[in-house]
């Protein structure tokens, strides 16, 4: 079964293009041809000249980005993009999410629909969508959510999930905290599941765990696609019976997505480390696992400066209520678990920590919320690889801070009229402002 | 395979020898229109986005004519093999100059055969126009682009925009359009002009009018050169005070330039390269102020100030222009940058203003650009910043410049900088990969800060005092009106200071 990609804006294109370098490296290093074999299935198309062709849809209002990204994969030989499959502009959205969402959505949604069509129709059978776009700026946010729309009335039975990059805290873009909260409540409706890679955190992992010290934006989105793509690469999973699953996303949201209000996930991937260091890093299951447990509860996205203080709450014997009250403050707790395990010895690993119940949410059973796939082939050169898709609270910060800068901006009403002069009025800022609150609330009462 | 490529003269800018004639031209009005248009595009033929680009004044006939040139040198540098690409389409048309004149035809990809700027000329003498149609730049245009006069507005604000105004609406909206149409997207509106005379600030303004009523969804973008306190004409106050209305009225961002600051900054230049210090000697073609490589030879008196207008729309259309990491295009700094309609005044900061020579001695640090950026020295205003409130900041970096570095500085400068309270982390970055000529990377801030505000009290002070001695008011044509409008302006203009100041309590109903 196909995924098919859609990618929006500068970001979206910048990453997806990480995305399938990392993937298509992936499956021409290993060994296993099984395992190859479905990963080409899944994110490319073979031509009558044996050529890799991804099954990715790019676009943008502008032409430089994908102009590029054509261009270089072009040249690597390994694999290209379509000929006619991306669709660009000339004038750019100028950060505006109204400009994306009103304007430049509705007019060329039938070309992009078109585009997306006829990619879909190349594959045998369509596992789900995988739209990938940043919040802060206009085409990402405001046309990546308008083309949600569209591949959501287009495709009502399908899975659509959305990989969304949040900004820097410190400003990338001055509205971006309006473009994100008009971006994310108009998602929740639409999209299946959101799978957010934060700027901020990303940065860290690049600075103290891989140890660059000029750090690029391709530095960055390399990260994100490579815990993207240890997400989404094949994988035996409960219901594969010994072979590669094939309906990934379809079975990653009913693991992770079991109720509509909860639809943030989070991803953390254990090692992480420079290239350089590789060579000599030696890691065992245990080590692993242990640690990824610590950095979940503890809501933490690198292996160092984990707070090894935190701990969950003391068991509570069957029969009892647990409440909220005695959950120790900085605790992470999760709605749903997704633990992916690749490498060698995986069938050794001890995973009994994270079906405990004490780290979940009482009111869903901890073998319903825990969920494993394994695979023993490593995951790009990494011996042994851990990842952690998760649905909690971990971005419940993130989040509030977001909806706080955006509702102190709007407060003062700044920069109102250039999203109004596009039609986008204050009330569907406060409806935005509030769907946002239930959500944030929804989580926090987790 | 391919044949030699010749390029056409004024990209063999070292080659070029020419003589310059420089006359110093009282009254000149000259409005430029220049389209620029940027982005690689997807299919052969270049698909360009458009922006007009105005200049008004003397010195926007002098700014423009530092613009092109330094357009063509930036180009040239990049673009080794002399194709026509996206890039140089931003600002000029590929035409057969075979072909008739007026019938020139596009010709999209392929080599340069005979560029034509992206403009329209408008002069109220015919003076400057024909010195450019005589001098090296001449072969850019076309006739069918100029519209001129022979008498000059006379310094007065109320001719300009009145009576030539009215006279020239017709040719100019046709032209406007003309020019338009050659564009596959016209994005946005550059008008350069000066305050202080009468056709740049008067004609000037009544184009920005033009502009919004004809393409009311393109973005202006006006670059304004205000007048220093001992400017030589007299009623230059008047001139600018009546023309910051309309800027307000209707620019969608204005780049307030002040001539002292370019003065003080050439002087530092110049002070450092002659200073004789070991080390101290400016790589070629490096200062913010030279114009050397271009295509004119000899530099004429103002060159050196127009130069570094010119290197401030180049930094600013740069990232529209050529890639990078993070794009940042026109749009996006009207978005941006403009919080509420009115307060769109821009300080702009360039750093920096030149390259040592001298291999051995380190590179400025990155971090010192920065630091320079917020500094009173590289800023083309005289006001300071620091004490005043940001509302809102810009940074496009060129050249080799990762984001780990743009957000370490960030960092760094933000304790020293006070930000208005709903916007604590207004920044708005771009990182694009071309440096500028002669420099590795490059800065350009664009604040929009309360500080703006001493300028245009200045400014009304000096008009304050004319208009109490009551000097001049009969050369304003059409009197009661304009001094009716005056008043309003005063009023306006402090208005929307306060509102600089306290964006808080202004913005409904304002």
């Amino acid at each position: 079964m196909s995924i098919v990609t859609v990618q929006l804006g500068q970001c979206g294109n910048q990453v997806g293009q990480e995305l399938f370098e990392v993937i298509s490296n992936d499956a021409n290093d290993t060994q296993r041809k099984v395992y190859s074999e479905c990963s080409s299935e899944r994110f490319f198309n073979e031509t009558a000249n044996r050529e890799l062709v991804a099954r990715s849809v790019l676009i943008d209002m502008e032409p430089k980005v994908i102009s590029q990204s054509i261009a270089k994969t072009g040249k690597s030989g390994k694999w290209r993009y379509g000929d006619r499959s991306h669709f660009s502009q000339k004038q750019g959205s100028g950060n505006n999410w109204a400009n994306g969402y009103c304007v430049h959505g509705p007019r060329h949604e039938e070309v992009v629909m078109d585009i997306v069509r006829r990619e879909v129709e190349h594959c045998d059978c369509l596992a789900g969508i995988v739209a990938m776009m940043s919040v802060a700026g206009g085409t990402g946010s405001g046309v990546g959510t308008y083309v949600t729309q569209c591949l959501r009335d287009t495709y009502p039975n399908s899975f659509i999930l959305n990989h969304l990059t949040w900004p820097y805290g410190t400003g990338e873009v001055i509205v971006q905290n309006y473009n994100s909260v008009l971006t994310l409540s108009h998602l929740y409706q639409l999209s299946d599941a959101i799978l957010v890679h934060e700027n901020d955190t990303v940065h860290k992992i690049c600075a103290q765990l891989m140890n660059i010290k000029h750090i690029s934006f391709r530095d960055v989105n390399k990260v994100i696609a490579h815990q993207l793509g240890s997400v989404l690469q094949p994988a035996l999973t409960g219901d594969s019976h010994g072979i590669y699953n094939r309906n990934p996303i379809g079975e990653l949201m009913s693991s992770l997505v079991c109720h509509p209000e909860y639809k943030l996930l989070s991803v953390c991937n254990i090692p992480q480390v420079s290239s350089s260091s590789m060579a000599y890093s030696m890691f065992t299951w245990p080590g692993l696992l242990k640690h990824l447990r610590q950095m979940l509860i503890a809501n933490s996205k690198m292996e160092e400066g984990i707070d090894w203080q935190v701990r969950a709450p003391s068991f509570q014997p069957e029969g009892t209520e647990r409440t909220g009250s005695h959950r120790r403050p900085g605790f992470n707790t999760s709605l749903a678990n997704l633990l992916i395990l690749r490498g060698k010895d995986v069938n050794d690993a001890e995973i009994s920590g994270f079906q405990h119940p004490s780290l979940y949410t009482p009111w869903l059973p901890a073998d319903e919320a825990f969920s494993m796939w394994k695979t023993p082939v490593p995951f790009n050169k990494y011996e042994k690889s851990a990842i952690l898709v998760s649905n909690s609270q971990t971005l419940l910060r993130p989040l509030d801070n977001m909806v706080g800068k955006a509702w102190n901006m709007f407060a003062s009403r700044a920069y109102i009229h250039q999203y109004t002069k596009f039609g986008i009025s204050e009330e569907d800022f406060l409806d935005s402002f509030t769907s946002l609150e239930q959500v944030i609330s929804s989580y926090s009462q987790l | 395979m391919l044949a030699k490529v010749v390029l056409p003269r004024w990209l063999m800018s070292e080659a070029y020898q020419w003589e310059y004639h420089y006359l110093k031209l009282e009254e000149l009005a000259n409005v430029y229109m220049g389209q620029l248009v940027s982005q690689f595009s997807m299919t052969d033929y270049p698909l360009s986005f458009h922006g007009l680009c105005s200049a008004v004044g003397q010195c926007g006939n002098q700014v423009g004519c530092r613009f092109w040139d330094l357009a063509l040198r930036e180009h040239s540098h990049v673009n080794k093999k002399g194709i026509y690409d996206e890039a140089l389409s931003s600002f000029f048309r590929n035409v057969d100059s075979r072909r008739s004149v007026g019938g020139s035809c596009d010709i999209t990809g392929g080599r340069i055969q005979s560029l034509k700027a992206r403009a329209v000329l408008v002069d109220m003498e015919e003076g400057v126009v024909n010195e450019i149609l005589q001098g090296p730049l001449r072969e850019l245009f076309d006739t069918t682009q100029l519209i001129t006069d022979v008498s000059g507005s006379g310094n007065n604000w109320a001719v300009g925009h009145w009576t030539y105004g009215s006279a020239y609406r017709e040719q100019i909206v046709d032209q406007l359009r003309r020019a338009a149409e050659h564009c596959d997207c016209l994005q946005c509106f550059f008008l350069i002009h000066s305050m202080g005379g009468g056709t740049g600030s008067g004609l000037g303004t009544c184009v920005l009018k033009l502009l919004e009523e004809e393409f009311p969804e393109v973005c202006r973008i006006v670059t304004s050169v205000y007048p220093s306190a001992e400017d030589d004409v007299v009623t230059s106050p008047y001139n600018s005070v009546l023309a910051m209305r309309e800027l307000t009225e209707h620019a969608d961002c204005v780049l307030p330039v002040e001539n002292q600051s370019l003065v003080d900054i050439v002087n530092k230049i110049k002070h450092m390269s002659h200073s004789g210090k070991p080390g101290s000697v400016i790589k070629k073609d490096s200062a913010i102020i030279s114009g050397q490589g271009g295509v004119s030879g000899a530099e004429k008196p103002f060159d050196a100030m127009n130069n570094i207008i010119a290197n401030l729309l180049l930094n600013i259309t740069s990232s529209a222009r050529f890639e990078g990491s993070l794009n940042m295009d026109l749009n996006e700094i009207a978005m941006n940058l403009v919080p509420f309609p009115r307060l769109h005044y821009l300080v702009p900061s360039l750093t920096p203003l030149y390259t040592l020579a001298d291999v051995n001695i380190p590179t400025r640090r990155l971090d010192q650009m920065f630091t320079d950026a917020f500094s009173k020295d590289h800023q083309l205003i005289r006001a300071d910043p620091k004490h005043s409130l940001y509302l809102a900041c810009a940074l496009m970096v060129r050249g080799n410049v990762q984001v780990s570095d743009l957000r370490r500085n960030i960092e760094r400068l933000k304790p020293m900088l006070p930000f208005v309270s709903w916007n604590q982390e207004g920044w708005k970055t771009g990182l694009c990969s071309v440096p500028p000529v002669g420099h590795s990377h490059s800065l350009l801030a664009l604040a929009n800060n309360t500080c703006v505000k001493s300028t245009f009290m200045e400014l009304r002070d000096r008009f304050t005092k004319l208009y109490r001695k009551k000097v001049h008011p009969n050369l304003q044509s059409q009197q009661s009106k304009t001094l009716l409008q005056n008043k309003c302006l005063r009023s306006r203009r402090l208005r929307v200071k306060r509102q600089q100041k306290d964006p808080f309590l202004f913005h409904s109903g304002q």
